[in-house]
């Protein structure tokens, strides 16, 4: 059965493992010098093909005596295997250069727009919105600038010392366990363990508080400022819920500041943000940065069910340890915090129910705000 | 958090009969107990007693047996006969003659079951006979119907509603037909659950709400963990050289404090541990939120529920003398009352015994956790040693988290237990057991060892309570607050300097009571006195702030930032800042991109999204998405926010609060929280009109402009090179913003903006030709220009007009040829603006014409037409040198 090799195109014989080999190495040959897709087709057409020789030589394998018939099986399904791979693995590198080139014909002049000297604007024809959050927090800051406070920030990743340590949370406070609060993975070894020298003690900050100790630290006294930020704890998003939320944070330390002042300012807040009618009560509570501590409950004519109390948030009379914390001698001054939900807000005056709405970017959410007025209103 | 059962809080402290949880809960508001819940049984209507008659099993067709029972349920005739009631009941755990509860027509159980009489197995069932599952009640276990008395003999004593106590001894009767069977379930007592704030661990007991309800509203308290006569507890037999022997051996105290400073061990002979306990104790068990388990085990939790004090009940026979309390050693191991083989740690504070004379070899208990196995009451417990102990409340926090074992116990230790209680809730279970359990105390064996001190005392100056609270208190208000609250108060007369004289000036030395251990203060005081005088007397006084200096620079420019891009057509939106590792791949970043650098989560709320985000538009892109994914058709949405990159890294420093860190300590803290900066970053994506179009990059491109110019900042746009693609953009339709002017660090990028990669357009299912944009806010609003540059003097002499074509490669930015025109044109350029580009067979091959409008003026002269020709051929000649240019002919 042995022929000449490649002298006319059935010619090679199943159980030639030399003429097989070579069939492979013209097949590749001719795929590695397929420049286009184009090329490349008709190289797999020439190699991989019915006419083929590789697939001619596999037609012959059922003339074969039945001892021969597994062994040629084996060699032609590797090497017509082995040219199909290569085929396809071509394919990709020229579908990807095709891709880049048509990356490249695309290029356009990005200098065109400030060459014509104007500036353009979104080609959607919808009108744009702020966030509602966003839009709180911005009203609540000019509350406070308008009565002569100042508005403070402070990182979201936060040092444990801030978030905790310098507010009088113990290293045993139930607060500071991994069931609420996000922290930060320390740097691995090659085995996989965590260096304790290499804790960097990075939390996500659980409240906007921290920013009273650094506005502390960095300012001089008397202290009026309010913190609008991003918080975090470790709850699953539902409608109530939500890892990531909003908070308003004042702070205010000077001489002679009693709870009083406290009580005045939480109901000056609550009638910017609520309307003239707005009441607001304060109740005890326990926290540790504060001392007398209080939370503070706001009266809602529209709530679900009967008017009634709702909460607010927490605040109290500055605990002499977070202000030693910071050296600030708690015998010649002394002050309060308060520290409130900005998503319960605009909830609250917007009627919404689903915490999930605010959180989750449907652009409709914040349109439906767009003509709200940028100062706000009461619900 | 704890369960209010109110005849059980109208045992210690006067309640009005009538008085409900609601209302409760508006009075103990105000003393700081918050209101969680009413929880009601949910059964409303007639459910009563019943008296089974007749039982008739009737076999059905489908094999099922029922029960066709007359029942009486209190009904007469006139002449006083028995009017039973027919009543089909599926259960067959009861038989003529026993007492059941039985729901008439016109009650409603759990779940809204409205009980009517209805035809069924050919009778008219005129009521329901209850199981316990029915009424909402735990079920025994036994899945039938609950029966009261077998014949005419009660199951358990049952005091009924009006004597719950338990010290009323009831008789073992069956109750009456017809009788009311809510209160006989405690159906009908509402519960209030309330919240406690970590301070104020005593309020875990009924003793300490009761203490609370009478400091809300001067109702009279009288103490259930004293002894009569000063409070109404039981009185305590002294102590016995027999006692149990107990030692504390703690040779590892946390913070300097020993793990336990108090044991009270008492003794109680031939209970009959398999008594149930009496139907009043299991069903408050049950009302406060505990299962009932067997007598021991009940007896020591209701006392704990009453007082607030835990409590341990062993089997005698199986401890052996000394117990020694100390820690744990090193691979030391337990198995604890749950069936675990726990490995212990070397804070874990043990109760051992001393098997065979081995002293303290054995751990039987982790302290104020969980007791052990292997000295457990079981049924066949005779004896049996009661413990009542203190702990310290960090030890035992600690065990319970490292354990995993919160538990009723734990949660009283580690908010501190009064330290004078031991004996007395000792002696109260020593009564419950010897009441019903058939036990004889042991008054030979009474064991105290008491290491507890009292309290530290506080120095306050009563003028300081004023002084913070802003509410002019009396000397005597703050005097009798704290006597109120139970504290030992002591006068001290200072002498005060006030200029050349001395003035005697009276303050307060105070010993906080046992139970209020976080009273350490003078602060801890003043909440106090504001507390029960009322936070509601507190006046509001607006503060007058220091006049300050409004917002801040950036804060505006911020602001300005927001608002432009509003107006530009974007919707803000918000996204979380958690991603996954395989963002990076979907954003085509590439190995070495430092944005793949980020900070991980030790607990992330889901394990695929361990990262915090280093790019905004990690998180923006799949919000876009989301959009669209919800049937919008195009979107087109900003984020401001932060951005976090990986921290420096080096060793951590944690210093302690209450005090100003060192200097260098300070300025390690702050160093080692990683950069965060705030950026701005937008999404637009729609249908295009051709399958090639640039539209939404060139308004992403335009909206940049329109920010730098609303902000001040002098930026550039110049293109990113092909080669080195900026993921996630298009190499060709990326363009980097560039900071220019003349205070500008050398080459600041500030962002990107342009059409979205393909293959990240795809990966994030956005719709073909998104664009995008990320921008450094911050940098941004760092180098905004600081005022609007002084125009100088406005001229008003003519305006010359020119136009000038040049023809370049096709190559060539047309913001380059721009920049050499203007500069040619000198000071007489007003403005110089593109206004036409031309490709085609015109300009030829690979080449375009821009055609730009020059707008001349002098400040001090009309222009002549031969200065405008200067202009132009300047114009010409520097655009053939710089940009190869060619005025187009």
């Amino acid at each position: 059965m042995t022929t000449e090799n490649g002298a006319d195109d059935s010619a090679l014989d199943p159980t030639d493992s030399a003429g097989v080999a070579r069939a492979v190495e013209e097949a590749l040959l001719a795929v590695e010098r397929a420049g286009t897709l184009e090329e490349l087709k008709e190289a797999r057409l020439a190699h991989t093909g019915d006419r083929s020789p590789l697939a001619l030589a596999n037609r012959g394998i059922k003339d074969l005596p039945g001892s021969e018939k597994a062994a040629a099986g084996r060699l032609l399904g590797g090497a017509r295997g082995q040219v199909t791979a290569a085929v396809q693995a071509r394919e990709a590198v020229l579908e990807d250069e095709r891709a880049q080139q048509i990356l490249r014909e695309e290029t356009i002049d990005v200098t065109l727009a400030a060459a014509r000297g104007r500036a353009g604007a979104a080609s959607t024809g919808q009108v744009g919105a702020r966030h509602p959050i966003a839009r709180i927090a911005e009203e609540v800051a000019d509350l406070f600038v308008a009565m002569g406070w100042e508005i403070a920030e402070g990182p979201e990743v936060e040092h444990e010392w801030f978030n905790f340590d310098a507010l009088n949370f113990g290293p045993d406070h139930p607060a500071r366990q991994m069931q609420d609060t996000f922290f930060l993975a320390n740097p691995t070894g090659p085995d996989g363990a965590t260096d304790p020298a290499e804790d960097a003690h990075l939390v996500l900050r659980t409240h906007t508080s921290p920013v009273q100790a650094r506005a502390l630290l960095e300012r001089d006294l008397p202290v009026y400022i309010a913190c609008p930020g991003k918080v975090f704890r470790t709850d699953e998003l539902d409608a109530t819920h939500s890892p990531v939320f909003h908070q308003v944070e004042g702070l205010a330390i000077d001489k002679g500041l009693t709870m009083a002042h406290l009580k005045g300012t939480l109901d000056h807040f609550a009638r910017a943000m609520f309307g003239p009618q707005a009441r607001t009560r304060i109740r005890p509570s326990f926290f540790p940065f504060t001392e007398p501590s209080a939370e503070m409950d706001l009266w809602f004519p529209q709530k679900k069910g009967g008017a009634g109390w709702i909460e607010w948030g927490g605040c109290g009379m500055v605990n002499p340890n977070v202000l030693r914390s910071v050296g600030v001698d708690p015998d010649v001054y002394q002050g309060f915090a308060f520290g409130m939900g900005i998503e319960r807000a605009v909830m609250l005056r917007y009627g919404i129910e689903d915490m999930r709405d605010l959180l989750e970017g449907d652009a409709r959410f914040s349109r439906a705000f767009a003509l709200a007025g940028e100062t706000g209103g009461v619900a | 958090m704890p369960y209010v059962v109110l005849p059980w809080l109208a045992e210690h402290v006067e309640l009005p009969a009538d008085r409900t949880a609601h209302q409760l809960a508006a009075d103990l508001v105000r003393v700081g107990l918050e209101e969680e819940a009413v929880h009601t049984s949910g059964v409303t209507g007639p459910v009563v007693v019943g008296r089974v008659l007749e039982r008739t099993p009737e076999p059905q067709k489908n094999g099922k047996v029922v029960n066709w029972c007359q029942v009486d349920t209190g009904e007469r005739d006139d002449a006083g006969a028995v009017v039973p009631r027919g009543v089909i009941c599926g259960a067959h755990n009861f038989d003529a003659g026993d007492t059941v509860v039985v729901a008439l027509p016109g009650a409603v159980l759990p779940g809204d079951f409205a009980i009517a009489a209805r035809k069924t197995y050919g009778h008219v069932s005129d009521g329901m006979i209850c199981s316990a599952a029915e009424l909402g009640l735990e079920d025994d276990g036994e899945h039938g119907i609950i029966v009261l008395a077998r014949g005419s003999v009660s199951v358990a004593a049952s005091e009924g509603a009006d004597a719950a106590s338990e010290g009323a001894d009831a008789a073992p009767e069956a109750p009456e037909p017809g009788s009311d069977a809510l209160a006989l379930l405690g159906l009908a007592d509402e519960v209030l659950e309330i919240n406690v704030t970590p301070d104020r661990g005593y309020c875990f007991s009924v003793r300490g709400v009761a203490r609370e309800y009478g400091h809300a509203t001067g109702a009279r308290f009288v103490d259930p963990g004293l002894s009569a006569p000063a409070g109404s507890g039981p009185a305590v037999p002294p102590t016995t050289p027999e006692a149990f022997e107990v030692a504390f051996e703690d040779a590892a105290p946390i913070h300097g404090v020993p793990g336990c400073d108090r044991f009270v061990t008492r003794v109680v002979r031939g209970v009959d541990a398999a008594a149930p306990s009496p139907e009043w104790l299991q069903r408050r068990l049950r009302q406060a939120g505990m299962r009932p388990i067997s007598l021991a085990v009940d007896a020591t939790n209701y006392v704990m529920l009453d007082l607030g004090q835990p409590l341990h009940a062993y089997d005698l026979a199986t401890v052996h003398a000394p117990i020694v309390v100390r820690r744990a050693r090193p691979g030391e191991r337990m198995t604890t009352l749950d069936g675990v083989d726990r490995a212990l740690d070397a804070e874990d504070l043990l109760i051992t015994d001393s098997p065979a004379g081995a002293r303290g070899e054995r751990a039987i208990g982790i302290a104020g956790v969980m007791g052990g196995e292997s000295t457990e009451v079981t049924a066949t417990t005779t004896d049996v040693l009661v413990e009542a102990a203190h702990f310290d409340p960090i030890t035992i926090a600690r065990s319970a988290r490292r354990h995993k074992l919160p538990s009723e116990a734990s949660r009283r230790f580690e908010r501190g237990v009064d330290t004078r209680l031991q004996a007395v809730a000792a002696q109260r279970v020593v009564d419950l057991l010897v009441r019903y359990g058939g036990g004889v105390a042991d008054d030979a064996r009474v064991g105290d060892v008491d290491r507890t001190t009292a309290p530290a005392p506080i120095t306050l100056d009563p003028a300081s309570v004023s002084a913070r609270v802003g509410v002019a208190y009396t000397y005597d208000e703050v005097h009798d607050v704290l006597v109120q609250l139970g504290a030992s108060v002591t006068d001290i007369v200072v002498e005060v300097a006030n200029g050349s004289t001395t003035a005697d000036h009276r303050e307060l030395v105070v010993v906080p009571p046992t139970w209020r251990p976080d009273l350490t203060a003078a602060v801890d005081l003043i909440e106090e006195v504001v507390r029960l005088r009322g936070y509601d007397q507190v006046p509001s006084v607006l503060p007058h702030a220091q006049v300050g200096t409004g917002l801040t620079r950036s804060q505006r420019l911020r602001r300005s930032a927001e608002r432009t891009l509003a107006e530009s057509g974007l919707v803000q939106v918000l996204s979380y800042p958690f991603v996954s590792p395989h963002v990076h791949d979907q954003l085509g970043e590439p190995a070495e991109d430092p944005r793949r650098g980020a900070e991980r989560l030790a607990n992330p709320l889901t394990e695929d999204q361990p990262e915090l985000r280093t790019s905004l538009l990690a998180t923006l892109l799949p919000v876009a998405a989301r959009n669209i994914a919800r049937g919008a058709t195009e979107v087109a949405v900003f984020e401001t926010g932060s951005v976090t990159h990986a921290r420096p890294g080096g060793p951590g420093v944690l210093p302690p609060g209450g005090v100003r860190p060192e200097p260098d300590v300070l300025a390690a803290v702050l160093k080692s929280v990683p950069a965060q900066e705030r950026h701005v970053a937008a999404v637009l994506g729609g249908p295009v009109g051709s399958a090639t179009s640039a539209e939404h990059a060139e308004a992403l491109i335009g909206v940049v402009h329109r920010l730098a110019a609303a902000l001040g900042a002098d930026v550039r746009l110049r293109a990113r090179p092909v080669p080195e693609p900026w993921a996630p953009f298009h190499p060709g339709r990326c363009a980097e913003v560039v900071l220019t002017g003349a205070d500008a660090p050398e080459d600041l990028v500030l962002g990107h903006v342009g059409e979205l990669a393909p293959k990240v357009a795809a990966a994030f299912a956005l719709p073909r030709r998104s664009a995008a944009l990320e921008l450094d806010l911050d940098a941004l609003c760092e180098h905004a220009r600081d005022a609007v540059a002084l125009a100088g003097k406005l001229s008003t002499y003519p305006l010359a007009k020119e136009d000038v074509a040049l023809v370049v490669a096709a190559d060539v930015p047309a913001e380059d040829v721009r920049q050499v025109v203007l500069e040619a044109a000198g000071d007489l350029a007003e403005s110089v603006e593109l206004f036409d580009v031309y490709v085609g067979d015109q300009v030829g091959e690979g080449r375009k014409s821009l055609a730009f409008a020059l707008r001349l003026r002098a400040g001090d002269h009309t222009l002549t037409a031969a200065e405008t020709a200067q202009v132009r051929d300047a114009v010409v000649r520097l655009a053939a040198e710089r940009v190869g240019g060619v005025l187009r002919g």
